[in-house]
């Protein structure tokens, strides 16, 4: 039965469920119980926001902590995943990629494709992305369009309680490498959320809301910011369907041009920067395939092409908001 | 002011109902309405129907437009007797808006109105409405939950308790099947009754659900008051083993939609909700196994394993079958040429969820049977 | 405990299927077939069998861009290996990896890798799997003195002895990371001097010597399947040829590598050493020769012939699911 959890919690929960479920399952990184070796509570911290809190309690020396070396255990990650276990690893900061991210493209995304087909990878890596905590520039970024472009990784972006549990089941029981991205302002966002494990497939994205007028594609946190401006723009009676993309590896480009070739036209929101990344690559897509369905250019909402700032106001104005999606959906409506 | 005023509210259908947009009037202002009548056609994002009152006067007044989006409980319409002065109504209107409150989000938990039971060792959910009376207990098909009965359910409660379950392997109860044929599940059934009390109840099945509540009538003729079959199953082997197949194996959006669509008539109520719910419920562990297994005892290869049609005779009480003539999963001809103690209802152009698509309808045979 | 004649047998063909490979790789690269880089393990034999003849299913071995003769010594097939260094749909990765990324999980060989330093961070985690699923396995990763320096290297060091693997860390020191001397290039004298500081046991054994290597590697590896945890060994070796095929190694002495092969080539030390202790017969020797040889000759005849993969194989393999 469902109850309100928060996303954190649902994330969690698929931890510990699949735990218990599967003991080859076993989580590392750093300060994930958080009291290894110390004098205090063995589970101190349970991960530095605490999202695996309790899991040390439950399944023991299946939840390690690591020294702060993220080539070595990510790398480790990898080579037990291809040794028996399923592990799943905690890069705490997904801007944490540059030292470690040669165990995770070179080695975990090829060894399928470079061994012929002879290898299984059934690897996780839990990240955290995203701006808005006032981390600055290394401890903000949204990396995933990274990922999404290596062949042999799988790249997941929940952005709900919903479907971080249901998600990160999935990943756990895919047989295939998975980068699996959670932002850090949807840790505290609460849902339904069902009591038992369930698993939702990856390559589905989900029409969160249905309109006639323009399709705005999205992911992560900026679903919410999507659907904030939704709600201002049903008010000026220009209706949005929202499509939240869920993975953009792989990614369901059929619900993308379904939808558009019903509105004709397209904002893509996007909290990453404007080059090579997720608002270019579905706006390619769409202008490859559905070019005869546009009424009006597409339009792209991102951040901008600059590191992320520290001080609050300048952090603000970098996160895309409801006020520039709105403006972009004008303008495609010729209505600005 | 006149106490003939009387309100007409955006229904909640269903457990999650928040709100409902306006699709059209039925009805004008100064149009006669008899309780039972529909006035309005509503869209929710799980699916739309008709707002039936349960009153009668003149619709004297329309407050909702078409393409409002207004919360459950929100006032849509007026309706008073001839003799009511425009003024008191204007009235009744002001004060109803000053007064109303929006249910607040948070408090809109699905599971809240929900109860559950234990019947021997499993975990069953069941909704209550109303009380008093014999009441009644909702039985759905296979693939359903107690949310199929969201236009039945309320409207069959102003006068009695009404319980509605979630069979084994469906909704919120236990993923636990055992061998999930017909008679494994009437025992549940039974056993529901004996948990909660329950010593006599009017029955109503649809489609498995109808099978398996015949099946409760023939071994417990002493706890069954009624019986109501909706496209039932059990009267003949034909079924649309394709649909059940289907709807096992399907594990996206795109594979589930066709198969949903067989059950209406009017496609366009399987809406992108209804198929995102059935997704969420057939990706919870063990719900794929648990439809696995009753389809090989209860349609095994594609045809009713269990045919009672012989036995229906034999039910004590009063006994309704209610039958779409478009029904594609389990055919209207299942409804010909039964014994005399059932009346046979037919509703021509209806499908297999005709107690969704024709609800007022089949709200109005169910109460007549019961009296 | 001393070899038996079968396992002394055993030894000898790995070491002379792998040189003979090797050697006849070197000749047919030269003839412009094989594409891509070639880097040959020729002159080192001795390590990889030294450490290989202690494993079995059970056990997992990283390897790097140097990796035919570890890849022959966990069992990898011949023909496969060489069908797969010419790119043929045949090949041990079906074309699709190369030299560089010979694997064969189903052996325990989880992979000749393109990236200097990039093998023990997974070595770390065969040897983890071993340790949580109880097999009893160790993981072997071998690398070279450029690699030493790399920080995988010291992470997985440390993240062995902060978790007490059944892992073993075996540098190949062959004098050079590409062209650059490790003289120049790794800090410390002995790159086991690092062991140490991660609280494990560094060993340093002359590589050119299988029994010298043999002996050290059984301990190490006894050492992990007891739970006692990893130990770093350095082989001290040299390689034959250039640090790929194409090489002109101009960095290398006048007459280095004739020295070497005249003086300490560990195929040679081998027959001398099991010959005069009458542990084996030349003859017997010469027997394996003689079937090397020709499986190395038949090896080359069929990847030749073989077919290139398929057109519609560059799409596959990716993912399992997608």
């Amino acid at each position: 039965m469902a109850r309100n959890i928060s996303y954190q919690q649902a994330i969690g929960e698929a931890l510990a469920q699949e735990m218990e479920r599967d003991e080859t399952v076993i989580l590392m990184g750093e300060d994930v119980a958080g009291g290894a070796g110390s004098p205090g509570e063995d589970d101190a911290w349970g991960g530095v926001l605490g999202v695996t809190k309790g899991l040390y309690g439950k399944f023991g020396d299946r939840v390690m902590d690591t020294p702060i070396t993220e080539s070595a255990f990510i790398g480790a990650a990898v080579g037990a995943a291809t040794s028996g276990l399923r592990p799943v690893a905690e890069l705490m900061f997904i801007d944490f990629m540059g030292v470690c991210f040669d165990q995770m493209f070179n080695q975990a995304a090829k060894f399928r494709y470079m061994f012929g087909g002879n290898a299984e990878t059934p690897v996780v890596i839990r990240t955290m992305y995203g701006a808005g905590f006032r981390a600055a520039a290394q401890h903000s970024q949204c990396l995933y369009p990274v990922f999404t472009h290596i062949p042999g990784l799988k790249v997941v972006t929940p952005s709900t309680p919903y479907d971080a549990k249901g998600l990160l089941i999935q990943s756990i029981r895919d047989n295939d490498p998975v980068i699996f991205c959670e932002h850090k302002a949807l840790y505290t966002l609460e849902g339904d959320v069902p009591e038992e494990a369930y698993a939702i497939p990856f390559g589905e994205a989900n029409v969160t809301r249905e309109g006639d007028d323009v399709t705005i594609v999205t992911l992560g946190r900026m679903l919410h910011v999507a659907h904030e401006a939704a709600d201002a723009l049903a008010k000026e009676k220009i209706s949005c369907e929202v499509v939240d993309l869920r993975t953009t590896s792989p990614m369901d480009t059929d619900t993308i041009i379904e939808s558009v070739e019903n509105t004709g036209r397209l904002v893509v929101l996007d909290e990453s920067h404007p080059r090579c990344s997720i608002a270019t690559d579905v706006s390619a897509i769409v202008a490859q395939e559905a070019f005869g369905a546009l009424k009006a250019p597409i339009r792209m909402v991102t951040a901008p092409h600059v590191p992320v700032p520290f001080a609050e106001n300048l952090e603000d104005l970098y996160i895309p908001d409801a006020g520039q999606v709105q403006q972009a959906v004008r303008t495609v409506m010729g209505k600005d | 002011m006149s106490d003939s005023i009387r309100a007409i509210c955006m229904p909640k259908w269903g457990l999650s109902m928040k709100e409902g947009t306006v699709a059209g009037w039925l009805m004008d202002e100064g149009d006669e309405i008899s309780s039972g009548d529909e006035v309005m056609d509503v869209d929710t994002e799980k699916i739309s129907s008709a707002v039936e009152v349960s009153e009668s006067g003149i619709l004297r007044r329309q407050i909702a437009s078409e393409g409002d989006t207004l919360s459950v409980g929100d006032l849509l319409g007026v309706l008073a007797d001839e003799a009511t002065p425009d003024a008191d109504i204007d009235a009744f209107v002001t004060e109803f808006q000053a007064n109303y409150v929006p249910p607040a989000d948070d408090e809109e938990d699905g599971g809240a109105a929900t109860e559950t039971v234990d019947v021997d060792g499993r975990s069953i959910r069941y909704l209550l409405r109303g009380e008093g009376g014999v009441p009644i207990i909702l039985v759905h098909g296979f693939g359903g939950d107690l949310n199929n009965w969201l236009f039945n359910h309320e409207a069959l409660a102003a006068t009695r308790a009404v319980y509605a379950l979630d069979l084994p392997g469906h909704g919120a109860s236990s993923k636990d099947v055992g061998e999930g044929g017909v008679a494994a599940l009437a025992a549940v059934v039974s056993g529901f009754m004996a948990a909660l009390g329950i010593d006599k109840a009017h029955l109503v099945g649809h489609s498995l659900g109808g099978a398996i509540a015949l099946s409760v009538a023939l071994d417990n003729a002493d706890k069954v008051a009624s019986l109501t079959l909706i496209g039932s199953a059990g009267l003949g082997a034909d079924i649309d083993g394709d649909y059940l197949q289907g709807f096992i194996a399907a594990e996206r959006r795109k594979d589930l939609k066709p198969h949903v669509e067989k059950l209406f008539s009017d496609p366009a109520l399987v809406t992108r909700q209804l198929i995102n719910d059935l997704l969420a419920f057939k990706r919870i562990d063990g719900v794929q196994a648990a439809l696995e297994t009753i389809m090989a005892a209860f349609a095994p290869g594609g045809s009713q394993a269990l045919v009672l049609r012989d036995r229906i005779g034999d039910v004590a009480g009063p006994v309704l079958a209610i039958w779409g003539s478009g029904d594609r999963i389990v055919p209207a001809s299942h409804a010909e040429g039964l014994p005399g103690n059932v009346r046979v209802e037919v509703m021509a152009g209806q499908g297999h969820m005709v107690q969704m698509e024709a609800a007022s309808e089949v709200n109005r045979l169910i109460d007549e049977l019961i009296g | 405990m001393p070899l038996s004649k079968d396992e002394l047998l055993k030894a000898y063909r790995m070491m002379k299927t792998i040189r003979e490979f090797e050697e006849r790789l070197h000749v047919e690269f030269a003839t412009g077939e094989i594409p891509g880089f070639v880097h040959l393990y020729a002159g080192e034999e001795a390590s990889a069998t030294g450490f290989c003849m202690h494993l079995d299913d059970r056990d997992k071995i990283a390897s790097n861009h140097r990796g035919h003769g570890h890849s022959i010594g966990k069992g990898c097939d011949v023909d496969a290996m060489m069908a797969e260094i010419y790119g043929r749909g045949n090949g041990l990765c079906g074309g699709k990896g190369g030299s560089m990324h010979i694997a064969d999980l189903s052996k325990g060989m989880m992979g000749a890798n393109g990236i200097v330093g990039g093998g023990s961070p997974l070595a770390c985690g065969a040897a983890l799997a071993a340790k949580q699923l109880g097999t009893g396995g160790v993981a072997i990763s071998f690398f070279g003195d450029g690699a030493s320096n790399q920080g995988t290297s010291m992470e997985s060091l440390n993240l062995a002895s902060v978790w007490n693997l059944p892992c073993i860390f075996v540098v190949e020191n062959n004098g050079y990371a590409e062209a650059t001397s490790s003289k120049y290039s790794v800090a410390c004298d002995d790159a086991a001097d690092r062991a140490s500081a991660f609280n494990m046991p560094g060993v340093v054994v002359d590589g050119h010597d299988f029994f010298a290597v043999y002996e050290a590697a059984g301990e190490a590896v006894k050492r992990a399947r007891e739970g006692k945890g990893p130990t770093l060994i350095e082989c001290k070796l040299n390689r034959y040829y250039g640090h790929f095929e194409g090489d002109a190694q101009t960095y290398r002495g006048k007459d280095e590598v004739k020295n070497l092969r005249a003086t300490i080539d560990c195929l040679d030390r081998f027959r001398a050493k099991v010959t005069s202790a009458d542990l084996l017969s030349e003859a017997e020797l010469d027997v394996i020769d003689g079937e090397v040889a020709a499986l190395i000759d038949g090896s080359v005849e069929k990847a030749k012939a073989a077919p290139m993969p398929a057109p519609a194989e560059l799409l596959t393999d990716v993912y399992i699911s997608y």
